[in-house]
């Protein structure tokens, strides 16, 4: 089982849910986050002066999904969450080493 | 003169309307502060309500209408004592209502300069002590007619100078006082939620509608000039804030149009009851574009006026208290007087600038003595912690939205 993490502009959050839910994918955790990458911030101007605002607001997108799953997972995002533009955001996978649905107790695979 | 119940009418009206500018003034602030601040704003707003009326019931409408001093009144009214009487074509009482609400707000005004750092106990002794010793004394200069301006013949229709140059001057000696706030200039401090400042200039607007015309004291043409007056100014001080923002900075912000609208309204303050035909329209675009300008002026200094009183109020109180001295008209009202561009020469002019000048000075010293003396003694400001953890926190322990 691998944990996607995908750091998203927030105005995508819809089309990435529904190019999820569209292969299969069954569940998510999506955190309104604050960062920075290659984007930088913005700036903002009241009364005249000028705040940069080094932070600019992003969505997560946590989802927990069998291997098998995992290339058609991170593609669907990558295609859902592309604008072209600079901050698009980022998608990393890692390994989960254990995984337990509380409800049922079921484990791994049978959990996702 | 018998009682007027039209007239009475429209100044209890007017009362209520003036009240509830200090509300308004406090979403006005509220929403430029970070948000570990509003609630300490809005407190500092809603407490004037609370301490000066107090004050003003006690002593304060006697200090200003009562007795015959040119400069101070007497304790003869105090407690309202003997103000049963009737005042022009309204009860006593009704002025006394009217005239306590614009002792409320005045004193308000300098908590914009003041913003995220001022000890609640010492900003409850600091308003206090202000209300005493300048707001009661320049009150009865300028609309006691006993009062030193008001026999100069210095026009001050609902309060340039007694209300908004004097509140403006005050914020200044106080920022002098008690320096500027942890990290100004160095980190970002953008308003935390315009809507709530946008709400709070509407409820202003409205209230200014009362402020104004409720100075004519009666439900005559006077006071439906005030009112047109009084929106027309409000109206191209946003245009005339707009153009100038838009010209120096980019973009047309809807801070901007809310700051021009009350650039607008304080300019207009003096002269809503004296002034007819473009000059509100004049009065206002020029205040709403100057103000701007105006911002520059703490940035000269380095002065942490946070939430640009003295662009907006000093500045405004100074410009609508000058060119009243143009503009002024007897055509629109012949209690009043001609000013340069209607045939009066440069009497009222003259006249207006001792008035502003006078204000100045006597609020300024007086403000900053008493800010002085406070700092000596409890302390005007809050630790550097209490700073950063928010007023909301450490003066009231509360905190405005809930995560």
């Amino acid at each position: 089982m691998k944990l996607i993490t995908a750091i998203i502009k927030p105005f995508k959050l819809d089309d990435v849910k529904d190019a999820l839910k569209a292969i299969g994918v069954t569940g998510m955790t999506v955190t309104e986050v604050r960062g920075f990458g290659r984007q930088g911030g913005h700036t903002e101007t009241y009364r005249g002066a000028e705040y940069k605002i080094d932070f600019v607001p992003k969505v997560s997108v946590e989802t927990v999904v069998s291997d098998a799953q995992v290339d058609a997972v991170v593609d669907a995002i990558a295609s859902a969450a592309h604008s072209e533009k600079i901050g698009d955001g980022k998608i990393w996978v890692v390994d989960v080493e254990r995984l337990i649905r509380i409800r049922t107790g079921e484990e791994g695979d049978h959990a996702v | 003169m018998g009682l007027d119940t039209g007239d009475t009418a429209w100044v209890l009206i007017s009362a209520a309307l003036v009240l509830f500018m200090t509300p308004g003034l406090a979403l006005f602030y509220g929403g430029m502060v970070r948000s570990k601040h509003v609630l300490g704003m809005l407190m500092q707003n809603i407490f004037a309500m609370g301490i000066i009326s107090v004050l003003w019931s006690a002593v304060g409408y006697s200090l200003a209408f009562g007795g015959s001093g040119r400069f101070i009144g007497d304790f003869s009214l105090a407690f309202l004592n003997g103000a049963d009487g009737i005042t022009g074509t309204i009860p006593t009482m009704a002025f006394v209502a009217f005239q306590m609400m614009f002792a409320v707000i005045t004193p308000a005004l300098i908590t914009g300069a003041t913003a995220d750092r001022l000890k609640f106990a010492s900003y409850a002794v600091l308003i206090a002590a202000w209300a005493l010793l300048v707001y009661f004394p320049v009150a009865r200069w300028v609309w006691n007619s006993n009062g030193w301006i008001f026999q100069m013949g210095a026009l001050d229709f609902a309060g340039g100078a007694a209300i908004h140059i004097n509140a403006g001057i005050a914020a200044l000696a106080v920022v002098l006082v008690i320096g500027n706030r942890i990290g100004h200039g160095s980190e970002p401090m953008p308003p935390h939620n315009l809507p709530t400042t946008i709400l709070g200039t509407g409820i202003l607007w409205f209230g200014w509608m009362g402020f104004n015309a409720g100075s004519a004291l009666a439900a005559n043409g006077v006071a439906a000039q005030a009112v047109v007056n009084t929106h027309l100014a409000a109206a191209a001080g946003m245009l005339g804030w707009l153009i100038a923002e838009r010209k120096q900075a980019g973009h047309a912000t809807t801070l901007g149009a809310a700051s021009g609208a009350v650039a607008g309204l304080v300019a207009i303050t003096p002269c809503a009851g004296f002034v007819g035909g473009a000059s509100p329209l004049i009065i206002g675009a020029v205040a709403g574009a100057l103000c701007y300008l105006a911002l520059g002026i703490k940035a000269r200094l380095k002065l942490d006026d946070s939430l640009d009183v003295i662009a907006v109020h000093l500045v405004g109180g100074i410009i609508g208290t000058v060119l009243l001295g143009l503009f002024a008209d007897t055509g629109v009202n012949d209690g009043g007087a001609d000013g340069l561009f209607y045939g009066g020469g440069v009497e009222l002019l003259v006249d207006q600038v001792i008035a502003a000048v006078s204000v100045l000075i006597y609020s300024f010293v007086v403000t900053y003595v008493i800010a002085k003396v406070i700092d000596r003694t409890m302390g005007l400001r809050v630790d550097s912690n209490d700073e950063r953890a928010g007023l909301d926190q450490s003066q009231h322990s509360e905190s405005a939205y809930q995560a």
